[in-house]
């Protein structure tokens, strides 16, 4: 604080209204955008469209990570975990059991939620922090991906194949592969997890849980049973993150332990909230607006690289290179991620 | 009436006794300065009696009810709530959303907690930094915001570590007279470690003496400092030489 920020202010706040809370204004903002996106998949080539929902899917793990790692300061490297636990569980259900995938996303992210839970129980329970919890997660991850590959139960390598269906159908979550219909139950899907996130960190629970991110020492000192809301916060973001691997499966009609719980797509959760900004409600949207469409235009190059690139033909990794590329100049230029930082500039908060 | 009971905690580290068979009582409405020369063991009773760590041995009771290693959370849910020694506040906050999470976990309804924060901050004196970021505050405002959100929880007893530590004496006077309003208009029970002899003769209805941590003498503020043992471990010279 410095004298200039300061004018002579009196000593009491008497009288002093009390400053606007950002919640409201954060919820308009999702109704206006989902009001704004609804008509998109009727405008772009499919092509495009088809990049759309994966930003969409993006943004929901990415949401997911936000909240644990970003408002709950607990860094996860290890969400490819709940976002496989969410495509398997639906995968399974549907394959094995015929079960509607709408059912089989519920389930999943009961039972990532529970995952969650368990493994931020172990973690807290023999007090991992920064690093080692990291490490943790990205164990847990591994041990799944592992388990998925070589047990029975699910298939081993070979995954689950989505059975398609002779009609487009609501309740099958299918549709032609063009239709639109996907890009709005993505749509529906990433607006409930950012108005949830958004009531969340308004409730009792999330403040909370921001106040034991910031010291947790001090947190408990006033009250809060830390370990609780760790734990909640844990399991809700695991849910949403679930949610964004059921719908993986349904959109993609196919999934391995590698498309499951790979580190890659772990650092998919992570990298649209780098991006965008760390614990701010906007920012995995706008890092997932920024990944999608480069995420596409990588697999292009690649495919068929412009004159001069020929070498690229048929190579891999192009993306993983581009991600870094990105992730450095991000973390150079705006430290805090493109909203955060611009957040933090132009609404000094 | 007794509100705080401790019966000869203790606590080694490593062999180190930092804690020995330490015992005292305050009674509700009162206020107990707690002195001694550093590693005497002040803050790691504290730390034993607000349940950030565990005695070896001993009981605490606080209102008849043992609160023997609980946790924190659970000791500041049994109305006792303690301040740290270096502030600690929710840097990423401004002051007013650290206190208003303190209503918050004392229970107050959401739909008022603002308000009574707003209301708290204007009495600690920290009106003008309310919309601050605590990131940046002089250290004055943040030993306010300690004692502030300590407050907020609606303690009966409110143990404070060095809350005048680090002040001038021109930012003392009113964190003091904060301290005696807190015991008088609201009934806490305050038991206060502190180096500022001036303040431990003003507030405290008795005083514990710990050296070595062990309980040295405990008595009325004027009779302890006269003791010469007190004298030889902590004061060095005699206080009222001076006065």
């Amino acid at each position: 604080m410095t004298a200039t920020s300061a004018p002579p202010a009196p000593e009491t706040a008497a009288g002093r209204p009390l400053p606007r809370l950002p919640w409201n204004r954060h919820l308009i903002a999702i109704a206006v955008l989902a009001v704004l996106l609804v008509p998109l998949p009727l405008i772009l080539p499919p092509a495009q469209a088809s990049v759309a929902v994966r930003v969409l899917i993006f943004a929901l793990m990415s949401i997911g990570w936000n909240m644990m790692s970003g408002f709950g300061g607990m860094f996860s490297f290890g969400h490819a975990a709940y976002f496989g636990i969410g495509a398997y569980a639906s995968a399974w259900l549907l394959v094995e059991h015929r079960v509607s995938p709408w059912i089989g996303i519920l389930a999943g992210m009961v039972v990532a939620a529970a995952f969650a839970a368990l493994i931020g129980f172990l973690a807290l329970r023999y007090k991992l922090r920064g690093a080692y919890f990291a490490l943790a997660t990205f164990a847990f991850a591994e041990m799944l991906r592992l388990w998925a590959t070589n047990s029975d139960f699910v298939n081993r390598a070979v995954g689950y194949h989505v059975p398609l269906r002779p009609e487009a159908s609501w309740w099958w979550l299918q549709f032609e592969p063009s239709s639109p219909n996907y890009f709005w139950v993505a749509l529906a899907l990433t607006v409930v997890a950012l108005v949830v996130s958004v009531l969340y960190l308004r409730s009792r629970a999330g403040q909370f849980t921001k106040a034991a991110r910031d010291d947790e020492d001090a947190a408990a000192a006033v009250g809060i049973p830390v370990m609780r809301y760790k734990l909640l916060t844990m399991a809700l973001s695991a849910a949403i993150t679930a949610v964004a691997g059921a719908f993986y499966v349904q959109y993609f009609l196919f999934i391995d332990p590698d498309l499951a719980f790979g580190s890659s797509v772990s650092i998919q959760a992570i990298l649209p909230a780098v991006i965008g900004g760390v614990a701010t409600v906007w920012g995995p949207v706008i890092g997932a607006v920024v990944m999608g469409p480069l995420n596409d235009v990588t697999a292009t190059m690649l495919r068929n690289p412009p004159a001069g690139l020929e070498f690229l033909q048929g190579r891999s990794g192009l993306d993983v290179i581009v991600y870094g590329t990105l992730l450095i100049i991000i973390v150079l230029v705006l430290p805090k991620g493109i909203y955060g930082t611009i957040r933090q500039r132009w609404f000094r908060r | 009436m007794t509100l705080l009971r401790v019966d000869g905690i203790s606590k080694s580290f490593q062999g180190l006794r930092a804690v020995d068979e330490v015992s005292f009582e305050v009674a509700e409405g009162s206020i107990l300065g707690v002195i001694g020369p550093n590693g005497a063991g002040k803050t790691t009773i504290f730390n034993l009696i607000a349940g950030a760590l565990r005695p070896d041995s001993g009981r605490v009771h606080l209102a008849g009810r043992e609160i023997t290693g609980h946790t924190p959370h659970q000791v500041t849910a049994a109305g006792m709530t303690r301040t740290f020694q270096l502030m600690r506040p929710f840097y990423s906050m401004t002051v007013l959303e650290n206190v208003t999470i303190a209503v918050l976990a004392g229970g107050g309804a959401k739909r008022t907690a603002r308000t009574a924060a707003a209301e708290l901050i204007d009495r600690v004196g920290l009106g003008r930094w309310r919309d601050a970021p605590t990131e940046g505050l002089p250290t004055a405002a943040l030993k306010r915001l300690e004692l502030a959100r300590a407050v907020a929880s609606k303690p009966r007893v409110l143990l404070l570590d060095e809350v005048l530590a680090g002040l001038v004496p021109a930012e003392r006077a009113p964190v003091m007279e904060l301290l005696e309003q807190l015991r008088t208009d609201d009934g806490v029970t305050l038991v206060f470690v502190e180096h500022i002899m001036a303040a431990v003769m003003r507030l405290s209805d008795s005083v514990l003496v710990l050296d070595l941590g062990r309980v040295l003498t405990t008595g009325a503020p004027e009779e302890v400092t006269r003791d010469p043992r007190v004298i030889e471990a902590y004061l060095g010279e005699d206080p009222h030489a001076h006065a």
